[in-house]
């Protein structure tokens, strides 16, 4: 078996190196003839092989240099639902502060702080972060490959939302938390008005968080494109994993919108440009077109998602496939599509052209029908199937509930002249927070209970479940749905206080008490999963008996997810008999490295094996190295170049190869 | 404090009329809408047989074709298309017919945003009829209202709910927004889009009289300020003109010529202070100017220190300024 | 210009999609053993070519953004560029039709990684980095040739932030070109590597390809 002997592989310098060289290529031959190969039982020399192989040193160390996406997956999920619980607390006092007329819990500028640090992190750090931590556990399982594609670029890309977030939460504590909303127009949060470091440090946030956005994105397009199982063509794919790859590669056009308007406004205000200043010819529109045109898509990565969920959950709980898959898969990425066209309708009250504005009226009404086809194919398949009524199908249901009143309040709003009374009201809070909470955290409930199983090996408890979702779904009716009257009744959003002659005082006082129903029920979640730690019930493989891929190994999976990678033959694979005479799984990648397979995007075919990288530190340096760079460059302008070096040497010791690893290559080489 | 109209739902003007409808329109589809989903919801949930996790699963909807359900469900889609463009209809024709308001004779003001007040100039083709005012606008029951709308600072939103929709004020870009008050009263309008410190104290009354009414009002707006009549209001007026307070604010017919700050040349004709902030009264009068940051923290006005004759002097100036 | 086919038609030549031009995988029992399958491909095989293209993706979009922020401004203002001279046209021409010239070296280099030429490689990738880096001092001669200071007007920012965002991505780029050249020169070398050259080259034809429209956002339509 030839590997390239003694032809380009390093021209030999004279006959002597010619004769090593295939010397050494022959021995490398037998190494690899020798080595442990995959496709054996669990119990196997080969499963003892890829423990070994795959199992992440202990400690410190491993922790910081793990690749592994069960545990960077788990980790912003973790994270991230940390964040979720300090954005609640913050939203706790702002209810405190609205609870009563002419109130004196905090003043203005600390509620400044509180509802942009509150937008801020639910929508940077929490929301979406969440949704592709999910992504990161499961898709590599449900495709039935070991890891994703790239994996050092989804490590680092934790470590820079951590520490773009602390960052952020630090500035907040020195009383330097940003102040001028979530979406931070101009000119209030410009050179001139935003005074202070808080809009420079909301500015570098966007950076971190967009920055690890887009990494994950682009890992997570390509082992969806490319690692998929054998036999796991785009029409085999899981619902979930079709979610996942519209949501990633519409963060990879949406967010570098965001990240260029975040820069030019720190460009206006550090080097004194004149992008949105209207007196040197800028613009402060400009602002509102750029971030919206990121902005109207990221709900729809945190949405989309959810979607993702809820098309998962409901067939297991059914006990049968989804009803309409295509058409589901179909209104997934006419959704994608549509998002981008909307953007102008949070813009409605601006001096655009009437004409144009009705046009995005149009296309927010038309985002409605791919929506309304899913929702009508999950009814189908509920209707049409046996029902297993576990606290995951709950969630769903209150999902429906509450996702149908914020998506038809959404409809509303999509009016131009309807919105014009509307428009940053209360009445648009009720909306964001009926289509954002339940439209995306009751699926996200769902998807905890449903999958804590596989990520923990226990099943969370079911009575506290049950518990937790009602008090999440009363509270937060009686928290949000005043806020509908409230915005009718003339209440603008962003107000730190109110008199009590504006009538305001009783819903505001409703909307606090369900606010705190709101924040037990978040507790009972947080001890649910605390008992569940210490002693809950333990999972089997498949507790649920779902269809995915991902329940066809151990809860939790091992670090290799598969002793050998499976083959599929249906779009249910756990469920569908498989054809007589079919291979059900792979065989010879190699078990002593670690090994994974390249297949084609339309059909899935084997096509080349892959070395995945293995765990290093300088993911984790790199992130610190951004770090520097991004607050060098704040302080003074020769940071912006010399800042640099840092991530640019933890870069290249990224990427350089060790000679223990280009010999390990070398071994197990076959040219194309 | 003020006995004022700002529902959505209970319109005032030809504007806000048209807008209601359409919010009743929206309000009835969609509730339609919502039970219907919810009821079939239900409905599947009451007749579909219970399972547990090892129930076997019914794969054979993978293979066989279950047309009832997917006539349904097109049905379903189908109708959703049908009412969302019927709403799309309604919408577009409420805002031609918002663009349609007959201008004749419309009353014509300035209406200037700043952090966090209102300044308003009423035009006139006569331009030794201007007049200027704040955080309060005096409009004739039945005579459109035409709005040139600028910011002088950030981005603000005019909005008066029982009126008309609101429009954003923004810096370096003109907006203008159109309406008429069929019915006298107060309307309490207020800024809409978050400017900074004092977003929730930016209010903007309305007040809509009948045309004659009206008029005496706009030919008093007119007159400078009247002569002191007594010396605490003299000595009020002198302390004004020589004091900080002529920086920022203006009074016709003083030395005090400011720009900066609301025009104070008829302040006690005023329902509030402050822009909604305070009572017009002379204890709230007196309490602000000697510190307004108690009342409304960080407003651009300083506190001032002042002896109480002072203060009371100028608070008795301010009374006259009717 | 079969360099350019190889990487726009992955579909020719022995870089298939659908059916690999090496063994496929084989079936032994119920197993589907890949054992035979190379360890890299190259073009749309490799993982490499797929991160690349997001990154394309990305910073693609983010400079059409940044051309569109430039001519929405251009359309809100009545004089463009505002109170002053079009940057001068020589240093901003030379650097172009250089960065096109090194499009030659670049389809060698790619040729030459594709067909697994470590010697080739090593030389072209050499000079092609001294002709990289060479097209940095003539963007330092751009910057000193616009005319107009980046914080004097909108059209100012605009002209000094998009030169600013591509002077970005050529600087790390030749950073990335300069390092995949010095991995070439170790004394093992594996197959990978060549993917990475080509990855490498391939992401070169972006830049040439990105130069040329902000070449005539900056230079040629301040002049229309």
């Amino acid at each position: 078996m030839s590997t390239g002997a003694g032809t380009h592989m390093g021209a030999p310098l004279h006959r002597g190196d010619a004769r090593r060289r295939q010397k050494k290529s022959l021995h490398r031959a037998a190494e690899r003839h020798a080595m442990i190969l995959d496709g054996a039982g669990w119990d196997s020399v080969a499963a003892h092989a890829l423990e070994r192989t795959w199992q992440d040193e202990p400690g410190v160390l491993g922790f910081l240099r793990t690749n592994d996406h069960k545990r960077l997956g788990r980790r912003f999920v973790a994270t991230a639902f940390l964040f979720f619980v300090a954005a609640g607390i913050l939203a706790a006092v702002m209810r405190a502060q609205l609870a009563v007329p002419d109130n004196h819990v905090v003043g203005p500028d600390l509620y400044d702080q509180l509802f942009t640090m509150h937008g801020t992190t639910m929508m940077f750090i929490f929301a979406v972060p969440v949704m592709q931590g999910m992504a990161l556990y499961l898709v590599p399982l449900m495709v039935g490959t070991r890891n994703t594609a790239f994996p050092r670029m989804s490590a680092c890309a934790y470590w820079l939302y951590l520490l773009g977030s602390i960052t952020l939460y630090g500035g907040f504590a020195l009383n330097a938390g940003a102040d001028a909303g979530w979406f931070a127009y101009v000119p209030l949060a410009g050179p001139q008005y935003g005074v202070g470091k808080r809009s420079d440090i909301w500015n570098n946030l966007i950076n971190f968080t967009e920055a690890m956005g887009l990494m994950v994105a682009v890992d997570i397009t390509t082992v969806i494109l490319k690692m998929r199982a054998p036999g796991m063509s785009l029409r085999r794919m899981p619902l979930f994993v079709w979610a996942s790859l519209v949501t990633s590669v519409m963060i990879i056009f949406a967010m570098p919108a965001v990240m260029l308007a975040a820069n030019l406004v720190q460009f206006d205000r550090t080097f004194g440009t004149h992008f949105f200043n209207p007196a040197e010819g800028g613009d402060a529109l400009l602002w509102q077109h750029l971030f919206w045109f990121f902005g109207h898509p990221e709900v729809y990565f945190i949405f989309i998602p959810a979607l993702g969920f809820v098309s998962t959950i409901i067939p297991t709980f059914a006990r049968r496939p989804m009803f309409g898959h295509d058409a589901v898969v179909l209104s997934l990425i006419a959704t994608g599509f549509l998002a981008f066209g909307l953007w102008v309708h949070h813009m409605f009250a601006t001096n655009l052209p009437e004409l144009g504005k009705s046009f995005f009226t149009a296309m927010s009404f038309m985002i409605a029908i791919p929506t309304a086809v899913q929702i009508f194919c999950w009814i189908a398949t509920l209707w049409a199937g046996r029902l297993n009524l576990r606290v995951p199908l709950l969630f769903v249901l209150g999902f429906f509930f509450i996702f149908m009143i914020g998506g038809l309040s959404g409809i509303m709003v999509g009016s131009v002249p309807f919105d014009l009374q509307v428009h940053d009201t209360y009445f648009v809070v009720a909306h964001l927070h009926y289509v954002l909470l339940g439209g995306a955290v009751f699926p996200l409930f769902a998807a905890l209970y449903y999958w804590f199983p596989k990520m923990t090996g226990r099943m969370l408890g079911e009575r506290l479940g049950r518990w937790q979702f009602w008090l999440f779904f009363i509270g937060f009716n009686v928290a949000f749905f005043p806020m509908h009257v409230l915005g009718l009744e003339g209440m603008p959003r962003r107000m730190y206080t109110y008199g009590a002659e504006t009538g305001w005082g009783p819903l505001n006082l409703l909307a606090s008490v369900g606010a705190a129903i709101i924040a037990v029920s978040v507790l009972v979640f947080v001890i649910n999963v605390v008992r569940t730690r210490r002693g809950g019930e333990p999972a089997s493989a498949d507790p649920w008996g779902a269809s995915t891929l991902e329940w066809a190994t151990g809860s939790p999976p091992p670090p290799y997810n598969f002793v050998a990678l499976p083959v599929v033959t249906s779009r249910e694979p756990l469920w569908a008999p498989r054809p007589p005479g079919t291979p059900t799984h792979v065989s010879g990648l190699s078990a002593e490295d670690r090994e994974g397979l390249v297949t084609t995007v339309l059909d899935a075919a084997p096509d080349v094996r892959y070395s995945y990288p293995e765990p290093t530190i300088w993911p984790f340096i790199a992130a610190w190295g951004v770090l520097v760079w991004l607050l060098w460059s704040s302080l003074s302008t020769a940071g912006m170049f010399w800042g640099l070096i840092p991530p640019a040497i933890a870069f290249i010791g990224w990427y350089w190869p060790s000679k223990e690893e280009t010999d390990r290559q070398l071994v197990l080489q076959r040219r194309p | 404090m003020i006995e004022a109209l700002h529902d959505v739902r209970i319109p005032g003007g030809i504007q806000a009329q048209a807008v209601y409808h359409l919010w009743l329109i929206l309000l009835a589809v969609c509730t339609v809408v919502f039970v219907g989903v919810m009821a079939a919801l239900a409905l599947a949930l009451r007749r579909a047989p219970r399972a547990g996790h090892d129930t076997p699963p019914a794969v054979e909807w993978l293979e066989r074709s279950e047309p009832a359900i997917a006539r349904a469900v097109r049905i379903g889609v189908a109708l959703s298309t049908v009412l969302l463009l019927g709403l799309l209809g309604a919408s577009v024709y409420t805002s031609w017919a918002l663009a349609r308001l007959p201008l004749a004779n419309a009353l014509h003001i300035e209406l200037t945003a700043h952090q966090w007040w209102w300044e308003a100039r009423y035009d006139d083709p006569e331009p030794s009829r201007l007049f200027v005012g704040a955080n309060e606008l005096h409009i004739p029951v039945g005579r459109p209202v035409l709005l040139t709308l600028r910011a002088s600072d950030v981005i603000h939103s005019f909005w008066v709910p029982s009126l008309v929709g609101k429009k954003d004020l923004i810096p370096g870009r003109d907006a203008t927004v159109m309406f008429r008050a069929d019915r006298s009263g107060v309307y309490r309008g207020q800024c809409a889009e978050f400017c900074g410190y004092q977003h929730a104290k930016m209010a903007l009354f309305v007040i809509a009289d009948e045309p004659q009414s009206w008029q005496r009002w706009a030919d008093r707006q007119r007159a400078p300020a009247p002569a002191p009549r007594t010396t605490q209001e003299a000595r009020g007026r002198e302390l004004f003109e020589r004091g900080t307070c002529a920086m920022c604010h203006a009074v016709d017919g003083t030395l005090a010529g400011g720009r900066q700050a609301p025009d104070l040349t008829h302040v006690a004709s005023r329902m509030t202070l402050a822009a909604g902030a305070l009572p017009n009264d002379a204890a709230a009068r007196a309490a602000w100017i000697v510190d307004p940051q108690a009342f409304k923290p960080g407003a651009h006005m300083p506190a001032t220190a002042l002896s109480p004759q002072d203060a009371g002097a100028i608070a008795a100036f301010l009374e006259s300024l009717q | 210009m079969s360099v350019l086919t190889r990487w726009f038609t992955p579909l020719e030549g022995g870089r298939r999609e659908a059916t690999p031009a090496s063994v496929p995988a084989v079936r032994k029992g119920d197993a589907l053993d890949v054992a035979d399958l190379p360890s890299y491909g190259f073009g749309t095989r490799s993982l490499m070519w797929w991160g690349t293209a997001g990154m394309m993706a990305i910073e693609g979009m983010g400079f059409a953004l940044m051309i569109g922020v430039c001519f929405y401004l251009r359309s809100l203002n009545a004089v463009w560029p505002s109170g002053g001279d079009p940057p001068d046209l020589l240093w901003g021409t030379v650097n172009v039709v250089l960065a096109v010239l090194t499009g030659i070296p670049n389809a060698i280099i790619d040729r030459a990684a594709n067909e697994q030429d470590l010697h080739r490689v090593r030389v072209w990738l050499v000079t092609f980095a001294v002709l990289t880096l060479c097209l940095l001092p003539v963007r330092w001669m751009e910057f000193t040739a616009l005319n107009v200071r980046g914080d004097a007007s909108a059209y100012g920012s605009c002209v000094w932030v998009l030169l600013g965002l591509h002077t970005f991505n050529l600087i790390t780029n030749v950073a990335d070109t300069l390092v995949v050249s010095a991995v070439t020169f170790k004394k093992t070398v594996d197959g990978k590597r060549f993917v990475d050259v080509a990855e490498n080259a391939g992401y070169w034809w972006f830049i040439i390809a990105t130069w040329i429209p902000i070449y005539v956002v900056i230079y040629l339509v301040p002049r229309m």
